[in-house]
């Protein structure tokens, strides 16, 4: 699937990526610390930098959850960071209801252990200021999310 | 109040050993969903939930949780302690529900 986003591509930029396999549930936690803690390093505010963790964790997740595999991307470039979670597996048939609070397809025992209870969506939609889902039944999904920098979420 | 006041005053059981004992103390929350802690919880707060599985070590790491707090003397496999041990994420556990739990925290860190 195309990229969302190619112009942020073409500038310069700090890239950052990890593969994601089926249930394995470490590496959201482990992908969204690591980044937080370059973004602390590169002078961000808590409230930038909390939102994107949040944005990373849950999209994560749901490859983790639902897909078969994929990759994550995180791209900061000064004036934004972008989140990209590219997946091959089930998909979602209805965007729409999938960003409902609450409506999940996730399996008991995901949601007996915590995940899955139909808040990653939203989170994400609440953390971003732009998101955009794109996903084919039995292919995969494609989500970017995109926080807006300006010079107020940088320390001086 | 550090971490360490807290467990002696409230008589909480120790499974990380000095793990945080001297950290400080800022909130509580309480919360089984993991999405709802990842959003919703504070930086140096302590969190009170019955998950166990080894996935509570990452949220707390993500977000600066200084304990876990595990309510009516449930059980945890070893490898989660040893593992809190290493990322210095303290695991305490007590034989009163989380309902109580909560109570006698937010008192504690209302009175300071």
């Amino acid at each position: 699937m195309n990229h969302l986003n190619e112009e942020a591509e073409s500038k310069p930029q700090l890239k950052l990526e990890f593969e994601i396999k089926e249930r394995d549930f470490s590496v959201a936690g482990e992908a969204a610390s690591k980044v937080k803690k370059t973004l602390q390093q590169l002078g961000l505010m808590p409230e930038a930098v909390r939102n994107i963790a949040i944005i990373i964790y849950e999209a994560v997740m749901n490859v983790v959850i639902h897909a078969t595999h994929g990759q994550l991307k995180v791209i900061i470039i000064p004036e934004q960071v972008t989140v990209l979670t590219e997946d091959e597996g089930i998909g979602i048939s209805n965007v729409e209801l999938a960003m409902k609070e609450g409506y999940s397809t996730a399996p008991l025992e995901i949601r007996e252990m915590g995940f899955g209870a139909g808040m990653g969506l939203p989170n994400i939609k609440q953390c971003s200021h732009k998101l955009n889902v794109k996903s084919q039944v039995g292919v995969g999904t494609v989500l970017e999310a995109i926080v807006y920098l300006s010079s107020k979420d940088r320390k001086s | 109040m550090t971490l360490g006041e807290m467990v002696i005053l409230l008589n909480f059981e120790t499974l990380t050993g000095e793990v945080n004992l001297d950290k400080e103390v800022k909130s509580g929350y309480v919360s089984d969903l993991l999405s709802d802690v990842i959003a919703n919880i504070e930086e140096g707060a302590v969190w009170i939930t019955i998950q166990r599985h080894i996935n509570i070590l990452g949220v707390a790491k993500l977000k600066d949780i200084v304990a876990i707090i595990i309510p009516r003397k449930l059980e945890l496999e070893q490898e989660v302690i040893e593992r809190a041990k290493s990322e210095k994420i303290a695991i305490l556990r007590d034989f009163r529900p989380a309902f109580e739990i909560s109570g006698l925290i937010y008192n504690a860190l209302k009175r300071g």
